[in-house]
C-alpha cells in the first residue's frame, strides 16, 4: 500500500484534528437511538468525555460515556494515547536489548514483562535455566506482584476519595523498591531478568532484608483491611457494584484477579507451572459474587499468598549459577576474560552482535498481577527478533469495562475502573 | 517526673525578652528616636523589590497539575504523595486536577503523537505564569523510543523550563528538578554546566 | 499442549469437517502446536474448535498478526486458543498476501476478540469482514499507513553526533 503523505510531516496543528469530538457513527445520543426510546420528555441523553487527562491515575484512558442523569447508558473506551510503538522498536534491537523496551509496557509489573519475553526466547532457544535463577525470578516476580497490588490499592482508594491509603501503600512500596534497588541497582525497570537467568546474583544480606519486610508486611495488610473493611462508605460503594457474570467474563477474554473474583480459579501459576511454582504451596483466592468488593478482597488475599511464596522460595533458594552456562547466550563472568580466549570471543560476539536464535515462533505466557501476560516472538535466524507481540492482560480486561458499568451510576463507574486495574502502558504498548 | 525550667540563651535570656517587649511598646508609642529607631528598623524590616517578593512567593508555591502519562507518573506520584520524598515541603502541596488552577505541568511519561495535541491544549488552558518540567528521558527527548509513535521530545511543541533525566528519575532527582525550577523562578537560575566549566564548542548544530 | 500426535488428530478432525484443502499444514515446535488453515475458513475452523470439536478450546487468549516479509504470503493472523479444563493450548494460523488481506471476524463467536482485531487492522491493515466497529485503536483515527508492516519505516529522528557535524554536515545520509 503506497502512502502518499508521510504522517510525520503533517504539521501538528492539523494532526490535532484527529482527536475528534465528533460523534462516532455508532453511538449517537439522539432520538432514534434505542437508548433514547424510554426517556421521559424532560430527560435527555448526555454524552461526555471522561477524557485522557483525568485525576485518577490510571493513565490516559478516554471514556466516552452516554449518560441519562447519573446512570451510564453506554460506555466506549478509547485508547492509544500512550502508544509507543514498542513492538516495532523491538524488531530493530538485538534480543537482549529488547528487554528494556518490553519492560516499559506494563509499567507497574515490570519484572513480569521481562520475564515473559525471556521465557519465550528461552523456549525458542531450547535453553534450561539453572534452579537458582528460577528461584530468584520467582522471588522478584512475587515481590513485584506485591508492589503492583500496593500501588493499585493506594491509587484506587484515592479515586474513591479516601486519601490516607495512598500514603500507607506507598510507604510499603518504598520498602519493596529498596529491595529491588539492593538487588539490581534500580527501583523500576531494573533489567534484572536476562535471557538465561538473572543479570547478577543477589548481594549478601538481601535475604535478611526480605525477611524483615516479610515479617512486617502481613500485619500491615491487616491494618489496611482494618481501615477499609468496616468503613461504611467504602462497603456501600464496593458491594454490589460492577457485577459481571463468569460466563460473560470468559467470553470477553478476561483473565487474572478480575476473572477470579467471579469465581473462576484459573491461574497460570497452577495450570501451567513455570520456574518451580509447582513446588511452592500457595492458594488461589477466588471471589463469590463478582462485584467490586470481591475484586478488592481477591487482590488483598493475593498479597498474602505472595508473601508465602517468597518465604518458601527464600528458604529453599538453591546454590549454583544465577545464569545459564551456555556461553553463546549469556555473558561469561568477568574473571574468565583475563584467562580464557574463548570467553573473550564469546563476550565480544555477544556484546557486538548478540546471540542468534534459530528460526521459529513461539507464544508463552505467565501470570502477571493483572492476568495472563503472553509474549509471541518470531525468530528468523538473525540476532534481532522478527516480531515481538505482547498479549497484555489490561488490553483484554478493558473490554469488560462496558459490561461492568453500563446501567450503573457514574460513581460506580469510577469504582469499577479503579478495581479493573488497567495499566495504559500495557494497553497501548 | 521532675520538670526543670530553664531560660533559653543561658544568662540574661529572660531579660532579653523583656528588653524586646519594652522596645516594641516604645516603638508603638512613638518613644524611640534617632539611633535606636534606626537600629530597630534595620533589625526588623526587609527591603526588596516587588519583583523579588513576587518571585519568592511564586516559587515557593508552585502547584503541579496532576498529569501522569506512563512509568514516570509512578515515580512522580511517589515524589508528590509519597511518604519519603514529599514535594509539599517545597511548596507543591496540592496537585490540582484542573489546568486552570495549576502553575506547573510535570510531563511525566512518553508523549505519543495522539496525546501531543491534548497536552498542548492543556498547556494553553493553564494561566500565566506557568512552567513546565519535562520529567524523564521520554518527555525530554523520546528516550529510547526513536520511532514513529512518539513526539521526539516535548520541547517540539511546548516550552520547557527544566529537564529531569532518568528512566524513570528517582524521586530525589525530581525534587532536585523542582528546586532548580524554584531557583529559576526566583531569578537566580542555576548555571548550566557549560557556563560552569566554560566548555563551548560541542553544542548541537541545528540540522 | 497437545503433543505432535494430538495435533495430527485435531488436523484430521478439521479436515474431515471442512475438507482437505482447508488445512495448509501443521507445525509442532518446542512443544507448541500450530495449525495452519486457509484465510477464508479461519472463522469456521476457529468456531468449530472453540465450540463443537470433541475437545473444544473455548478461550481465545490472543489474536495477533505478523508480517513475514520477505517470505510470501506476507501477512498472517494467529489465533491463540486455550482449553481451560484440560490446560491445553493450540495456535491456529492463517497466512495471506498483502492484496488479499481479509479475514472473517470471530467477534460474534467470541466478543473478546474485538479489541484484538481492531489492533491487527490498525497495525497491519488486515480487514476483518463483519467486525461491528473496525477503526483504528492505537494510532490516531486519520493516520495513514500500517505501522507494523516490515516495509513501514521506523520513523523517529536520526541521532546527531555533534562533534563534527560542522565539518561534515549530515554525514549519516
Amino acid at each position: 500500500m503506497s502512502e502518499t503523505t508521510d504522517p510525520l510531516k503533517i504539521p501538528y496543528r492539523e494532526r490535532e484534528r484527529s482527536i475528534t469530538m465528533d460523534r462516532y457513527e455508532h453511538e449517537p445520543p439522539v432520538a432514534g437511538d434505542p437508548l433514547a426510546d424510554d426517556l421521559e420528555s424532560h430527560e435527555e441523553l448526555f454524552t461526555i468525555n471522561i477524557g485522557p487527562h483525568h485525576p485518577a491515575t490510571h493513565g490516559v484512558l478516554r471514556l466516552l460515556t452516554t449518560l441519562q442523569g447519573e446512570y451510564v447508558q453506554r460506555l466506549v473506551p478509547i485508547i492509544g494515547y500512550v502508544h509507543t510503538g514498542i513492538e516495532k522498536s523491538c524488531e530493530d534491537q538485538e534480543y537482549w536489548k529488547v528487554i528494556p523496551f518490553v519492560e516499559r509496557m506494563d509499567y507497574l509489573a515490570y519484572y513480569t514483562n521481562a520475564a515473559v519475553y525471556c521465557r519465550a526466547v528461552e523456549q525458542l532457544l531450547g535453553l534450561e535455566i539453572p534452579p537458582r535463577a528460577q528461584a530468584l525470578r520467582v522471588i522478584h516476580l512475587e515481590l513485584n506482584r506485591i508492589s503492583s497490588h500496593l500501588f493499585w490499592l493506594g491509587t484506587s482508594i484515592l479515586d474513591l476519595g479516601a486519601m490516607s491509603m495512598i500514603f500507607y501503600a506507598l510507604r510499603e512500596r518504598e520498602r519493596v523498591n529498596d529491595l529491588f534497588e539492593m538487588s539490581s541497582g534500580q527501583r523500576m525497570h531494573t533489567r534484572y531478568f536476562q535471557v538465561g537467568g538473572c543479570i547478577e546474583d543477589i548481594p549478601p544480606g538481601w535475604d535478611e532484608q526480605v525477611h524483615n519486610f516479610l515479617d512486617d508486611f502481613p500485619s500491615r495488610i491487616d491494618q489496611y483491611e482494618d481501615i477499609l473493611d468496616r468503613n461504611e462508605i467504602f462497603l456501600q460503594r464496593m458491594k454490589g457494584t460492577g457485577i459481571v457474570s463468569r460466563e460473560e467474563l470468559h467470553k470477553l477474554s478476561v483473565t487474572g484477579p478480575l476473572l477470579r473474583c467471579a469465581g473462576d480459579p484459573w491461574d497460570l501459576r497452577k495450570a501451567h507451572p513455570y520456574w518451580g511454582y509447582e513446588q511452592y504451596e500457595f492458594g488461589i483466592p477466588v471471589g463469590t459474587v463478582g462485584d467490586n468488593y470481591d475484586r478488592y478482597m481477591v487482590r488483598m488475599a493475593e498479597m498474602r499468598e505472595s508473601v508465602k511464596i517468597v518465604r518458601q522460595a527464600l528458604e529453599r533458594l538453591p546454590d549454583g549459577p544465577y545464569i545459564s552456562d551456555d556461553r553463546k547466550v549469556a555473558l561469561p563472568p568477568r574473571h574468565e576474560l583475563a584467562t580464557s580466549m574463548e570467553a573473550l570471543i564469546h563476550h565480544f560476539k555477544l556484546v557486538t552482535e548478540g546471540f542468534r536464535v534459530p528460526p521459529g515462533e513461539h507464544y508463552s505466557s505467565i501470570e502477571s498481577p493483572r492476568g495472563e501476560l503472553g509474549c509471541f516472538v518470531v525468530a528468523d535466524g538473525s540476532a534481532k527478533p522478527a516480531r515481538v507481540h505482547v498479549r497484555d492482560p489490561s488490553f483484554h480486561n478493558l473490554q469488560a469495562l462496558p459490561a461492568m458499568c453500563e446501567g450503573g451510576l457514574i460513581a460506580d463507574m469510577i469504582a469499577s475502573v479503579a478495581m479493573l486495574d488497567p495499566i495504559l502502558g500495557g494497553v497501548d504498548r | 517526673m521532675e520538670v526543670i525550667r530553664q531560660p533559653l540563651n543561658g544568662e540574661g535570656g529572660g531579660e532579653d525578652l523583656r528588653i524586646r517587649q519594652v522596645r516594641a511598646r516604645q516603638l508603638l508609642r512613638g518613644e524611640l528616636e534617632g539611633e535606636d529607631l534606626e537600629r530597630y528598623v534595620e533589625e526588623r524590616v526587609l527591603m526588596t523589590t516587588l519583583e523579588q517578593a513576587q518571585n519568592w512567593a511564586r516559587a515557593n508555591a508552585v502547584w503541579p497539575l496532576g498529569f501522569g502519562l506512563a512509568c514516570c507518573a509512578i515515580e512522580m506520584i511517589t515524589t508528590l504523595a509519597g511518604p519519603r520524598t514529599d514535594l509539599s515541603r517545597f511548596g507543591a502541596e496540592v496537585t490540582r486536577s484542573s489546568p486552570r488552577q495549576a502553575d506547573m505541568l510535570i510531563l511525566s511519561g512518553r508523549v505519543s503523537i495522539k496525546m501531543a495535541p491534548i497536552i498542548r491544549r492543556l498547556y494553553d488552558q493553564m494561566l500565566e505564569p506557568k512552567w513546565v518540567i519535562s520529567m524523564g528521558a521520554c518527555a525530554s527527548t523520546a528516550g529510547m523510543f526513536n520511532n514513529y509513535a512518539l513526539v521526539q521530545g516535548a520541547d517540539k511543541f511546548l516550552p520547557v523550563d527544566v529537564y529531569v533525566p532518568g528512566c524513570p528519575p528517582r524521586p530525589e532527582a525530581l525534587a532536585y528538578g523542582v528546586i532548580k525550577l524554584q531557583n529559576k523562578i526566583k531569578g537566580q537560575p542555576d548555571l548550566g554546566w557549560r557556563e560552569r566549566y566554560q566548555s563551548y564548542g560541542t553544542e548541537e548544530q541545528s540540522a | 499442549m497437545p503433543d505432535a500426535t494430538g495435533l495430527e488428530l485435531v488436523a484430521a478432525e478439521v479436515r474431515d469437517k471442512f475438507g482437505d484443502e482447508t488445512v495448509v499444514g501443521t507445525h509442532y515446535y518446542r512443544e507448541a502446536a500450530t495449525l495452519e488453515v486457509k484465510p477464508e475458513s479461519a472463522r469456521d475452523v476457529v468456531g468449530y474448535l472453540m465450540e463443537d470439536a470433541k475437545e473444544p478450546y473455548d478461550f481465545l487468549a490472543s489474536l495477533h498478526g505478523c508480517d513475514y516479509f520477505p517470505d510470501e504470503p506476507r501477512l498472517s493472523v494467529h489465533y491463540q486458543l486455550l482449553a481451560r479444563e484440560r490446560a491445553d493450548r493450540l495456535c491456529v494460523k492463517v497466512r495471506m498476501g498483502v492484496d488479499e488481506a481479509e479475514v472473517p471476524t470471530i467477534t460474534d463467536i467470541f466478543p473478546g476478540a474485538s479489541f484484538d482485531e481492531r489492533e491487527t487492522y490498525d497495525m497491519f491493515g488486515i480487514v476483518f469482514t463483519g467486525h461491528p466497529d473496525l477503526r483504528r485503536i492505537l494510532m490516531p483515527e486519520d493516520y495513514v499507513g500500517y505501522p507494523l508492516r516490515r516495509d513501514f519505516p521506523m520513523g523517529g529522528e536520526p541521532v546527531i553526533f555533534t562533534f563534527n557535524e560542522g565539518q561534515m554536515p549530515r554525514w549519516y545520509e
